[in-house]
């Protein structure tokens, strides 16, 4: 057969507050090779949107070319999308969040997109701090055209023709968090209890939310000596934080020792609990952080977990101090107010 | 919890919910894809070495098989099993050449078979190509038992019947027919090798109420009534006619009543409608006759006048239920009559058994029932076999073939001196189906259809015709639709620990959420309540696999799995693969011992 997708369900699927199942999050039948990391990411985006009660036309989701790229199809069918230029995407969200901030913006990238052709863009969707959650999808090879090293292949790793890589890895969280990102994860595709929480604090943060997702290519990165590969995440994996989310409307009864776990407050009143797995750093401290990323480095060690907070956030549209209604709801009456006004601003400025 | 041991293959057996249901274990889906694949010979050969009477059984079989069809849980009907075996027959070319050889030299034993039903003729169709000199009695003047006599044409016409009674009786049957056995004693006598009694539960049950038999004429016993209008000894009945019991005899009375001219035919049931014994398609059969069913009624007593039946009396009661157990409560209101020229009794019927001399050592239990060892059929007289109706009481034609199988294969044990409780295993085959990198030797492209329904003849001309078949099967079209609504359930997720990565993108792909990778639990309900979707139905079980890299497990709910494979698509290591499981139950002399 070819990809056929049976049409049934579980009968006893359960909804959420909606009144969704987590059917209703799902996409088509993904044509990636079997065992890809992205359907993995696919499925987690499908859970955190079913577990926070998203409303699937609430949400609108992006990306730009690769195997990445492709993903859209795979979850949130009944939501909006854009697949853009390679590489654009981030200045796609960009304006779309400009003319349009009732929607919540989820854009998906690899390390192609984002590393590479992408670059110029993404580095100023991050420091314009665009509310939107950018995940990265990154397997550190070029998978669509056949697995060579991308820009965030590690200095040292074997590719599967035995090519060993001369250049520096570009750290995507290090940069995000350089460029004022204001919550940077980090996680794996193969542990989806660490990724759901992450994409729902993302999703629920207020600014710009990088979630690099180590995502092995099973056909061109998943062998002895990549870093990428399934068997060297597992075990090179140094999770430095636990995140759990708490909904809104639910009460917080557990007494939680605060040197451990540091509840953070997002915008729209649901909240994470932040488990501090690792003392070495202090999440809120950007110093702290980036040390703790170069640390790891040397020792080949990947964290994973919400590495960065910033519970200041001010996202594009405070800076920009935009209005509250979306501008593309905005008619001639608003937007031409008439001459009486127009006299009046210009009296004000001289 | 241990992992689940899927070696045994009972465990995939179960898996088949249609062909574990089924008495006789017939491998339903691989002839429902040879049906789709319209090999209509090959899939009623299937059948026929399974149940022997696909063209009896595809029309009236009680079919235990279509409840437990895993279409009726992930969707709400099961497939239309029964009625894609009819088209199987209805459909079938030339099968002489594909029937087993019966040799012309014997082996030198000589069996009887009293009773000329499905129990009988299954243990002659399996022991007659073994060369074993077979000799069948029976009162009637042809074969088939209680499918001649007690089913009627409408539902299952008589050239069906012989054709599927006359290919075993052609395998060299010696039969005598129109003879009545009176005595177990004079046919021990005759020396044979082994005796198989098949003689069905040919007593209707009674109902002795006041005035009974002051009308004795015009009130009929159920199974006697319907065999008297098939053997053509009764062509009438009176113009209003109630039929006493809520069963398939008394479905069928009231159907056949119509057709014998009965104009006002009602049927009377003790119990509640929804807990009456028929099959709801035979029910719905007779209601579409303009039968109405009358629940809750409880007969009282025939009125008669001057030798004349007039009507019977009820009494009015409602069900009440203590500790679960039915009870009728009068409700108090005054007895109903209604009028009928004659009545039918059809609450069941008996065993008899008056023909076996207690003293040669056939033992019976306190309900008259024979004395039998469970899973050989043998009575405690060495060399005394049971089956069908006779051996546990009223059943059905599928439960009769089994019982036959089973006896075939202690009678042949039995005449080569071999230990009888010795039961030989299913032969069972696993081979994956897999072809290419999308392709599957199977269609997993499931229909979203809904059961297709199955075509009746006009009723003005059934019901002026007894012989009339009133069900007219599937075309071919539609037949192959209903096929495709088949969810291979034998096409089994075959799962191989240490070929798994734990990549997840079984459990991402499932279409409803049946697999999940977790951490692992002492006890199954713990287990189960952790799954994607908890697993609460527990007649299902769950494939639990061996602990993998990380620690996890790998748990599968089978209760809602669609068999699409999907999960072997996106395995990466194959670790997953499709693969057909083939279970056929042994048969008499086929089988060697592992």
């Amino acid at each position: 057969m070819s990809y056929i997708k049976p049409k049934f369900a579980h009968p006893r699927l359960p909804k959420n507050e909606v009144g969704y199942t987590k059917k209703y999050y799902e996409g088509v039948i993904s044509t990636l090779c079997a065992g890809c990391g992205h359907d993995s990411i696919s499925a987690a985006i499908v859970e955190a949107c079913f577990e926070l009660n998203v409303e699937p036309h609430r949400v609108a989701k992006l990306s730009g070319i690769g195997c990445s790229s492709k993903t859209p199809a795979y979850y949130l069918s009944n939501s909006h999308g854009f697949n853009s230029v390679h590489g654009r995407m981030p200045s796609v969200a960009t304006g779309a969040n400009l003319a349009n901030r009732s929607l919540i913006y989820l854009g998906v990238s690899g390390d192609g997109d984002t590393a590479s052709i992408g670059m110029g863009q993404f580095v100023h969707a991050v420091r314009r701090n665009v509310n939107m959650t950018y995940i990265v999808m990154n397997n550190g090879c070029y998978g669509l055209t056949k697995g060579q090293d991308s820009a965030t292949a590690d200095y040292g790793s074997v590719s599967k023709s035995g090519h060993v890589n001369t250049y520096e890895g570009i750290d995507l969280c290090a940069l995000a968090i350089q460029l004022g990102a204001t919550y940077v994860a980090q996680s794996f595709s193969g542990d989806k209890q660490q990724l759901i929480p992450l994409i729902k604090g993302a999703l629920s943060h207020s600014g710009f939310s990088l979630i690099n997702v180590v995502s092995p290519c099973v056909t061109f990165n998943n062998n002895p000596g990549s870093t990428k590969s399934y068997d060297y995440v597992r075990e090179h994996n140094e999770a430095v934080s636990k995140v759990d989310f708490v909904p809104v409307k639910e009460e917080i009864t557990v007494s939680y020792d605060h040197s451990v776990v540091t509840p953070i407050e997002m915008h729209d009143g649901t909240q994470i609990n932040f488990h501090k797995l690792s003392p070495v750093w202090d999440p809120e401290n950007k110093i702290s952080v980036l040390s703790a990323l170069m640390f790891a480095k040397e020792k080949h060690e990947m964290l994973t977990g919400l590495l960065y907070f910033d519970k200041n956030s001010k996202e594009l549209h405070e800076l920009l101090h935009t209005t509250d209604t979306p501008l593309h709801q905005l008619s001639e009456k608003e937007l031409i107010p008439g001459l009486e006004v127009l006299e009046k601003f210009n009296e004000s400025m001289r | 919890m241990n992992p689940t041991n899927y070696h045994d293959p009972e465990y995939y057996h179960k898996v088949v919910d249609c062909q574990y249901a089924c008495p006789a274990h017939t491998p339903v889906p691989q002839y429902i894809r040879l049906i789709a694949a319209g090999k209509y010979t090959e899939a009623y050969m299937i059948n026929w070495e399974s149940n022997v009477f696909p063209g009896v059984l595809g029309r009236t079989c009680d079919r235990p098989c279509e409840p437990a069809c895993r279409r009726g849980r992930v969707e709400e009907e099961p497939v239309a099993i029964c009625r894609l075996k009819r088209v199987a027959a209805d459909f079938k070319g030339e099968i002489s050449h594909l029937l087993p050889e019966i040799p012309e030299i014997k082996n030198g034993k000589k069996i009887a078979l009293i009773g000329g039903g499905p129990a009988s003729l299954t243990v002659a169709r399996d022991l007659a190509p073994l060369g074993y000199e077979i000799h069948l009695y029976d009162n009637h003047n042809k074969g088939g038992g209680m499918m001649r006599s007690q089913i009627p044409a409408f539902r299952l016409p008589a050239e069906v019947l012989d054709q599927e009674v006359n290919t075993i009786l052609d395998m060299g049957i010696h039969t005598h027919f129109n003879t009545y056995v009176t005595s177990l004693a004079s046919v021990l006598d005759k020396g044979y090798d082994a005796v198989f009694i098949g003689t069905g539960a040919p007593r209707g049950k009674n109902l002795e109420l006041p005035g009974r038999y002051d009308a004795a004429k015009n009130i009929h016993i159920g199974i006697e009534w319907l065999a008297n209008v098939a053997f053509e000894h009764i062509h009438s009945i009176g113009k209003r006619v109630i039929v006493l019991g809520g069963g398939n005899t008394a479905m069928d009375c009231c159907r056949t009543s119509r057709r014998l001219g009965g104009e006002d035919v009602k049927v009377v049931v003790r119990s509640p409608f929804n807990e009456m014994k028929a099959s709801p398609w035979e029910i719905e059969d007779a209601m579409h006759e303009d039968i109405p069913i009358t629940d809750n009624h409880v007969p009282k007593s025939f009125v008669v006048e001057n030798g004349q039946l007039k009507g019977m009396y009820f009494e009015k009661v409602k069900p009440e239920y203590v500790d679960g157990k039915r009870k009728l409560v009068s409700t108090g209101e005054p007895d109903v009559f209604f009028p009928a020229d004659d009545v039918i009794i059809a609450i069941g019927q008996e065993n008899k058994f008056e023909w076996i001399e207690r003293s040669l050592g056939v033992e019976f239990d306190q309900w008259e029932m024979p004395v039998l060892q469970k899973d050989t059929f043998a009575s405690t007289l060495p060399g005394v076999f049971f089956g069908g109706d006779a051996a546990l009481g009223p059943k059905n034609v599928i439960t009769a073939v089994a019982q036959g199988h089973q006896a075939a294969i202690s009678i042949d044990l039995y005449c080569k001196g071999e230990d009888i409780t010795k039961r030989p295993p299913a032969d069972t085959k696993l081979f994956s189906t897999k072809m290419g990198i999308h392709e599957w030797s199977y269609d997993n492209d499931i229909a979203n259809d809904h059961r297709f329904i199955v075509p009746q003849e006009a009723k003005e001309l059934t019901l002026k015709d007894r012989k009339k078949e009133v069900e007219l099967g599937f075309d071919l079209k539609t037949a192959f639709k209903e096929a495709q609504r088949c969810l291979n359930c034998d096409v089994q997720t075959v799962f191989t620990e240490n070929k798994c990565i734990e990549c997840d993108a079984c459990m991402d792909i499932c279409p409803t959420n049946c697999i999940t990778f977790t951490t692992d639990e002492e006890e199954e309900d713990v287990l189960r309540m952790k799954l994607l979707v908890p697993a609460i139905n527990k007649t299902q079980d769950i494939l639990v696999s061996d602990v993998l890299k990380t620690g996890k497990v790998m748990v599968k709910d089978e209760d809602m799995c669609l068999h699409c494979g999907l999960c072997a698509e996106r395995c990466p290591t194959a670790a997953w693969d499709m693969k057909q499981f083939l279970y056929n139950t042994a048969k008499a002399g086929h089988f060697c011992y592992v």
